[in-house]
């Protein structure tokens, strides 16, 4: 991806973010207190984290695939099941992320 | 001015604007892994300034995402930021242009402590003490993970591909358990995210499923039988 079209999407979301924070500032109440509004700024977070995590764990383009990063994010989670802390959470993962990439080659 | 409430809400405020500025080095790192240079990490921590959505974004385009893909991605987690102003105004009551600025601040953390403030003045104090300080370290922090990555070759770059996925899961974790309100159904919609983008995958443009996820809302997202008093929209 070129340099310009990254640019455009950093300055486009940038002013689009800073925008829908302003509107919570400047628009009436009742036209965001909607059970269908709330029901969206609850629930959508999960969803799209959730497929990040996914994406970011076990595909490669069009390909699902099973790597390091897999067992990376299963130490994380059993990290954050423990309740460790953030930054020992990403150590760990990193860890095995790379112990895997020593093992296989 | 040295009232103990006052210095309670500067270390609460400090405390935790701390550890999540942190996080900027992970931002950073993940930048850099979604191909990004120095200057769009730190345009991105400067100017968007809302930690979900940034990652979002490089994380759409660290996949092979469109633009297009990465900023609605981008938006569609933005909108929390928009009811947390909402919740903000009667206590920070910010008027013409200082609103300009207050808006730039309004996130996760800096709701979440200014609401929990005794009172009006110190919620104000709160929000600006959080503000400052996310967004001083979440700046510097970004720079350094960014510059960091960069460096990086080899098995190190295979660990901080598994930081990555990582950093998104210690990003949702917090929906997902118990004390979460509605925990039950915000798994139920985490698992259906998982499923429909890993089902799209091999089909869709990169990075279309992440936005696709949100289908799982509606699948998922509304409350059980057990879970509330009637179960007859259920099946509409």
């Amino acid at each position: 991806m070129s340099g310009t079209v990254l640019w455009a999407a950093v300055l486009a979301g940038s002013l689009g973010c800073y925008l829908l924070k302003l509107a919570g500032l400047s628009v009436p109440a009742a036209w965001v207190e909607q059970p269908w509004v709330a029901r969206v700024v609850d629930f959508v977070p999960a969803a799209l984290l959730a497929a990040l995590v996914a994406v970011q764990a076990a595909t490669s383009g069009h390909d699902l695939v099973l790597d390091g990063r897999l067992v990376g994010l299963a130490v994380a989670a059993v990290a954050l099941a423990l309740r460790a802390p953030f930054i020992v959470v990403l150590l760990l993962a990193g860890a095995a992320g790379a112990l895997v990439h020593v093992i296989a080659g | 001015m040295t009232s103990p409430e006052r210095t309670a809400t500067l270390r609460d405020a400090i405390g935790l604007g701390l550890a999540v500025g942190l996080y900027g080095a992970a931002f950073g790192a993940a930048a850099d892994a979604a191909g990004l240079n120095t200057w769009q990490a730190v345009t991105l921590s400067a100017l968007m300034f809302t930690g979900a959505s940034q990652f979002a974004l490089v994380g759409v385009l660290g996949a092979g995402g469109s633009a297009l893909a990465a900023v609605g991605s981008a938006l569609l987690l933005g909108t929390r930021n928009t009811v947390y102003g909402v919740r903000l105004v009667p206590l920070l009551q910010p008027r013409g242009f200082r609103r300009l600025g207050t808006a730039h601040w309004v996130i996760d953390e800096t709701t979440a402590m200014s609401l929990a403030a005794p009172d009006r003045a110190l919620s104000r104090l709160a929000f600006l003490a959080t503000g400052a300080t996310i967004y001083l370290t979440w700046n510097l922090m970004t720079a350094v993970g960014v510059l960091g990555a960069a460096a990086l070759g080899g098995t190190a770059r295979a660990a901080l591909d598994a930081v990555v996925p990582a950093a998104f899961l210690a990003l949702l974790w917090p929906r997902l358990r118990a004390a979460f309100p509605e925990a039950a159904v915000q798994r139920r919609v985490a698992v259906g995210g998982v499923v429909v983008a890993l089902a799209l995958t091999p089909f869709v443009p990169a990075g279309v499923q992440v936005i696709a996820a949100v289908v799982a809302v509606a699948l998922a997202g509304r409350p059980r039988a057990a879970e509330r008093p009637t179960a007859s929209e259920e099946m509409a």
